[in-house]
């Protein structure tokens, strides 16, 4: 049962109140793509034991999505952010790595 | 005997009896008691039998970890099996019955099982049943079932309610002993936020049975004081007869508060289960004493030390008159000293270890009490309960000594903390070679969402054997937890200095195999010595394996008393050091949790969300027969009197075809997407093209996932430049908002769009049929509702007999239909007025299986009938619906895939029994040859099958491998009984073709 | 509890008349978004999770593009129209949703007895400091949603859609039924 913190309201939700959308920072690949970047953007996800970025909506609330960056192991959460973020950011990436300085962003 | 004692008792009221019933026996307690204690003081010895052997049970505990002693409590709609005597609290009119024995307890059949023990050895079950394999279904699972099983399931519905309770708190400590106490003392003085449970109805825990003086005060005094100055803190929540069950991610923790279980007649909920989310967590859970395994351990009489002294310090109740004493610890001697002074004969402490000193042992001596050394217990006699210990050396093999009468044995194996809350979330232990017990490693706690460490440990639950370290750990534990000094001066203790444990895994040391087939490890599962034993030579290593393989530790005690014991003894078959072995793993809950509490206030009205449409309870009044979709109640129908179901849908389809009917569609998902990009985003949503919808238009639509396939239909109308209502199905409302969300704030959140669910908004009525268009004139509408003004497809906004609406000329049924909706408010008044005036036309309220019945004559797909989530649009012939000249649209990238664009998939035909029948949902159409598995190869599915009345005979779509090009074909389909049915390839389209009857 | 009528309230709990609510979605921060819905208010645009109220007149936030404007019933469709023609020029969504939803008032004999009635059914955190009046939290009310705010210590509003109002009223009366006081708040 985890807890996350919703970015936008600021509220610590209950997961209950959660809804998980799988790992986040995917680019899409639309008509046109070649079949092995489709395939990659359809179904390869980096199923990670350690630091997962991740969708998460919160359904029960503001309704909005928001990114978590969560390690699947352990369960640390090292920060919820907008969801209108291209790319991992910076300060979390940070935080991570003062953590565990062997890890790197894959 | 066992029997209650004229003095002590620091728990009961001796002057208030209670009444209760064991086995229909009326018996007598005290107001204070528990069932055991009063069970005991009636000298009821013999509680019960165990799983296996049927062996005679009595009570070896005084708390949670007591194995044996379980019994149905109540009767009928109260009645609750397989609930400890020892944590039942007596009250007036209680009824308990011992389980698992047949005839009765004192006789019984099934104790046969004793004298087969040695054909039911560790694995038995494995090895016997599985072969030969027809004997498992027709021999083997019905004897099992006939002798399996502890308590019976009760019968009838519970009548007690229950709730669940939601608290966040900075602290929750687990454990309202001495340790707990003064955590809460502490953190209490910080500010926090603290809620303490304690399992049982008293504070304090085993300090005061133990005697404790702290602070000059006896421990009785200091836990009254203690809770006094907690009482004052507005931000301490003290909470008894609440255990702590389960502790799980992120500090979140369940705790199980029995709130009547003492007082049944109070009209009050029976449990509470309260959902805790908690910062931090100090576990004060105390420990559990371990039974020493010597053959006849099981026998009633023969119980732990510490419980033998529980009931006469707690409940003025002694074991026995005349006591042993066995123990590997000087703990134990506490047990003798107690008895003692209560005025019971001691007969003797027996003690392996060689030359144990210390001050418990001192006194003892000086009492006068008989200490045995370097002796263990060769084997206690008796068979319904204990007559006497034969003793020998611990350094032996048994087979001589003197016996000791005696009708009570106590004995002590040391304590192992209760370390099940610690490990639930992850938190690992590490074995302490002095005290021979695992203990919590602080290094390797359950980590919470920051990161740290979110559990803490205090007390005997840390490994601490006195009250001073006890309360000691205490303070360190709230500092450590809370990240704040504790500056609290703790109270002075006086209590014995105790000496080393013996690890004394068996006594005596060198016991042969058949004195090892007789020391019970698991007592309720019946798993020996000898069955570890055995399961560690047939190469079973690993504990987790040896648990499954011997059962031991996975009875409803889940091995509190056994899995000490059980490890060192595999362990030391293994040659192994016990950490190397490690534990099995602790799961919450901590003892079992009522059913009921789990559900919580979920049962009944509210079990879960019933939705009703605001027309709901006129379809009540007029007897509709209800089906879930989702969770809304939908008619189904609306039977008349004597009509079955068939009789209904046939009246109302034919009444909707022949003149006018009527639905309540409000169900139906409703959602505005407005904004400069509405069109622009309605591109990707659907296949077909949206945007170039004109405002007063209705368009239907496909909407795919980028797996390409299909997911929802419906139909748009486009209500301004800006602005689309969305239509989706009755189930796709929220997660296709859900959908477009994730679309918007995740992909393209440079779209100018807002989208909203409006779904509940409005109430929706479809008026279908011939005479549609008259009613609506009859009514009266402040707009022209003319085939002209407006057309099929088209939609506006009308004032409808006084009803601000908004009317859509969309059709489902293939039938002249306005879809009208109105505010949610003022539906059902529509609905009546709808219902009033369309009488001339005997106006037909219809119900969800006319709607799928007339939209399958129609040849309309339905989403979940023709589509499974793996079929897409091209599969249904619905190539027309998709856009070639949009560059992209979701599923657009994904129907290009190879599999998609692919010639040979199974695609939509109708289909029509050759003999005119109804085809059976979801046969399968039978290609020739058979699979690798023998079964019939296939070719094709029925998605949808209904008895036409329109055209009356069945009639079927199906997806069919090229099936369009088939037409005319005659396929076999399976009937689901062996047989087959014969069924020609036709058009999807089986009434009005040419769609004359909706166009006008 | 399959059967209600056997329960005596001790909070008690009643659906209000029909509420004029409005959605409005936009750029919360744009001064026309604050002008528009004061003109209609009286209010100032509420902080996150803040619900302002004056008179028969309120406003929440309910994320950071959306508010809901409360009015008399009868005056939606006028104010919808207003938010249309005043922020004409700007990207937004102005809806009556008042037909949506139910609204429940509950009233208990204490404040406390308010917070654990209402943490029966919530996984909210209803602790003073945490949710203090005038602040609304969108959760879930067992498995519905739900909006709730305390109108005053003992008093509270919630929110939920229409279609399960019978649903959570029942909840109500089961959880604010006597014998289930907790004593927790
Ligand atoms: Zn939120």
């Amino acid at each position: 049962m985890l807890l996350l913190t919703c970015p936008y309201c600021g509220v610590s939700a209950d997961e209950t109140e959660l809804s998980p959308g799988g790992e986040a920072h995917l680019k899409r690949f639309g008509p046109g793509s070649s079949d092995e970047d489709f395939e990659g953007y359809l179904f390869m996800r980096h199923n990670q034991k350690g630091v997962h970025f991740e969708r998460w909506r919160h359904t029960y609330g503001c309704g909005k999505w928001f990114l978590a960056a969560r390690c699947t192991a352990t369960l640390e959460v090292f920060g919820t952010y907008s969801a209108q973020t291209p790319e991992h950011p910076k300060e979390i990436i940070a935080k991570i790595q003062a953590k565990r300085s062997d890890w790197s962003l894959t | 005997m066992s029997h209650r004692l004229p003095q002590g008792g620091r728990l009961i009221d001796k002057a208030r009896t209670v009444a209760f019933e064991f086995n229909g026996q009326k018996m007598r307690g005290l107001a204070g008691d528990t069932l055991a204690s009063a069970l005991l003081a009636e000298d009821q010895m013999l509680v019960g039998r165990s799983f296996k052997y049927h062996r005679p049970r009595g009570i070896v505990a005084s708390g949670a970890e007591e194995p044996n002693a379980l019994v149905g409590l109540g009767r009928d709609a109260r009645f609750e099996p397989n609930q400890r005597v020892t944590t039942t609290e007596l009250f007036e009119g209680l009824e308990a019955q011992s389980q698992n024995h047949w005839p009765s307890l004192e006789n019984d059949i099934g104790v046969v099982n004793n004298y087969l023990a040695r054909f039911l050895p560790a694995g038995f079950y494995y090895k016997t049943f599985i072969h030969p394999r027809p004997f498992w279904k027709h021999v083997f699972e019905p004897i099992i079932r006939q002798s399996a099983g502890l308590g019976k399931a009760p019968k009838d519905r519970d009548a007690d309610r229950y709730e669940h309770f939601y608290a966040n708190v900075d602290l929750l400590i687990i454990g309202g002993g001495i340790a707990g106490l003064q955590a809460a003392l502490d953190a209490g003085k910080q500010g926090k936020r603290v809620l303490l449970v304690e399992q049982t109805a008293h504070w304090g825990g085993r300090a005061p049975v133990d005697g404790i003086e702290l602070g000059g005060k006896s421990a009785d005094e200091w836990i009254t004081a203690t809770l006094a100055a907690l009482g004052k803190m507005k931000n301490v929540t003290l909470r008894t007869r609440t255990m702590g069950a389960g502790v799980y991610d992120h500090g979140y923790a369940l705790a199980y508060e029995r709130v009547t279980d003492h007082a049944p007649s109070v009209d009050a909920p029976r449990h509470r289960l309260w959902r805790i989310r908690a910062a931090r967590i100090i576990t004060a859970t105390g420990a559990i004493e371990r039974p020493l395994s010597f053959a006849g351990n099981d026998i009633p009489g023969v119980m732990l030390a510490s419980a033998l002294r529980d009931y006469l310090v707690n409940y003025g109740v002694a074991a026995g008159k005349r006591i042993v004493i066995a123990t590997n610890n000087d703990d134990g001697y506490r047990s003798a000293l107690v008895a003692k002074e209560a005025g019971l004969e001691v007969a003797a402490v027996i003690d392996p270890r060689p030359d144990a000193t210390g001050d418990l042992i001192e006194a003892a001596r000086s009492a006068g009490i008989a200490i045995k050394q370097g002796i263990a217990i060769a084997e206690a006699q008796g068979g319904k309960r204990v007559t006497g210990v034969k003793i020998c050396a611990q350094d032996s093999d048994g087979s001589t000594g003197e016996v000791i009468a005696c009708d009570a044995v106590g004995m002590s194996g040391g304590w192992s903390p209760v370390v099940h809350l610690w490990s639930h979330c992850g938190g690992k232990l590490i074995w302490d070679e002095a005290q021979a017990c695992f203990r919590p490693d602080p290094a390797r706690p359950p980590l919470s969402h920051d990161g740290e460490g979110f559990v803490f440990v205090a007390g005997a639950a840390d490994g601490h054997s006195t009250a001073a370290a006890s309360l000691k750990s205490a303070q360190a534990a709230v500092a450590a937890a809370t990240g704040q000094a504790v500056k609290s001066r703790l109270p002075k203790v006086v209590e014995p200095e105790l000496g080393a444990l013996a690890p004394i895994w068996i006594m005596p040391a060198r016991a042969p195999i058949q004195k090892r087939a007789k020391m019970w490890l698991d007592f309720q599962n019946d798993v020996k010595v000898s069955d570890v034993q055995l399961a560690a030579r047939e190469g079973y290593e690993s504990v987790e394996h040896t648990k499954r393989y011997t059962t031991l530790g996975m009875a409803t005690d889940q091995g509190k008393l056994s899995n000490i014991n059980g490890l060192a003894v595999l362990a030391d078959a293994l040659q192994a050091q016990i950490p190397a072995v490690g534990t099995t793993t602790f799961r919450p809950p901590y003892t079992p949790i009522s059913m009921g509490a789990i559900a919580g206030e979920a049962r009944g009205a509210v079990f879960q969300p019933l939705r009703r449409t605001p027309i709901f309870d006129w379809h009540v009044e007029h007897g509709a027969d209800f089906e879930p979709v989702g969770q809304w109640r939908r008619p189904y129908c609306y039977p008349r009197a004597g009509e079955d179901r068939h009789a209904a849908v046939t009246r109302e389809i034919n009444a909707t075809r022949g003149s006018l009917g009527l639905l309540d569609a409000s169900t139906l998902g409703k959602i505005i997407v407005k904004g400069p990009d509405a069109g622009r985003f309605m591109d990707m949503l659907y296949t077909n093209m949206m945007s170039t919808l004109k405002p007063g238009r209705c368009r239907y639509g496909l909407m795919c996932n980028e797996n390409g396939f299909l997911m929802d239909d419906g139909v748009v109308a486009r209500l301004d430049e800006e602005t689309f209502l969305v239509h989706t199905t009755t189930g796709g409302a929220d997660h296709i908002h859900a959908h477009m969300e994730d679309w918007l704030q995740c992909e393209w959140w440079d779209f100018k769009v807002y989208t909203a669910n409006v779904t509940e908004r409005w109430a929706q009525v479809a008026v279908v049929g011939p005479n549609a268009r008259k009613l609506l004139e009859k009514l009266g509408s402040d707009t022209d509702l003319s085939a002209e003004a407006l057309p099929f497809m088209a939609w506006t906004d009308a004032k409808i007999g006084g009803f601000e609406a908004r009317v859509f000329r969309i059709s489902f049924s293939g039938e002249l239909s306005f879809e009208i909706a109105v505010p949610a408010s003022q539906g059902l008044d529509f609905w009546k007025s709808l219902i009033e005036a369309g009488a001339e036309w005997n106006i037909t309220p219809y119900g969800t299986e006319g709607l799928h019945v007339m939209r399958a004559e129609k040849g309309f797909i339905m989403i979940g009938d023709e589509t499974d989530g793996t079929v897409i649009p091209q599969d249904l012939g619905l190539d027309w619906a998709i856009s070639k000249k949009k560059e992209d649209y979701l599923g657009k990238r994904a129907q290009a895939r190879s599999f998609m664009d692919n010639p040979d998939r199974w695609k939509l035909v109708g289909l029509e029994a050759l003999d005119g029948g109804v085809l059976p949902d979801g046969a399968y159409v039978i290609r020739a040859g058979k699979n690798a598995n023998g079964q019939n190869n296939v070719q094709g599915r029925v998605t949808s099958t209904y008895y036409s009345p329109t055209l009356k005979r069945g009639i079927a779509m199906a997806l069919i491998h090229n099936g369009p090009d088939r037409m005319g074909e005659v396929v076999n389909l399976t009937d689901g009984k062996g047989g087959q049915i014969k069924a020609r390839i036709c058009s999807t389209i089986f009434f009005d073709p040419e769609g004359e009857k909706q166009n006008v | 509890m399959s059967d209600l009528s056997t329960l005596t309230p001790y909070v008690s709990v009643s659906e209000l008349p029909l509420q004029g609510m409005i959605t409005l979605r936009a750029d919360l921060s744009q001064k026309t978004v604050a002008t528009a819905v004061k003109a209609i208010t009286g209010l100032a645009m509420p902080a996150p999770r803040a619900i302002l109220e004056k008179g028969a007149y309120g406003i929440a936030w309910m994320s950071h593009d959306e508010v809901m404007i409360l009015c008399p019933y009868a005056e939606c469709a006028a104010h919808v129209a207003t938010l249309d023609k005043k922020l004409a020029k700007l990207h937004h969504l102005a809806l009556d949703m008042s037909d949506a939803r139910a609204v429940f008032e509950i009233t208990a004999p204490t404040a406390g007895a308010l917070r654990d009635c209402l943490a029966k059914l919530m996984p909210t955190d209803f602790h003073p400091d945490s949710l203090g009046v005038g602040e609304l939290r969108r959760s879930r009310v067992a498995q519905a949603a739900a909006a709730v705010w305390l109108t005053d210590p003992k008093t509270a509003q919630l929110f939920a859609f229409r279609s399960v109002k019978q649903y959570v009223h029942d909840l109500l009366r089961v959880s604010g039924a006597k014998g289930g006081e907790v004593g927790y708040f």
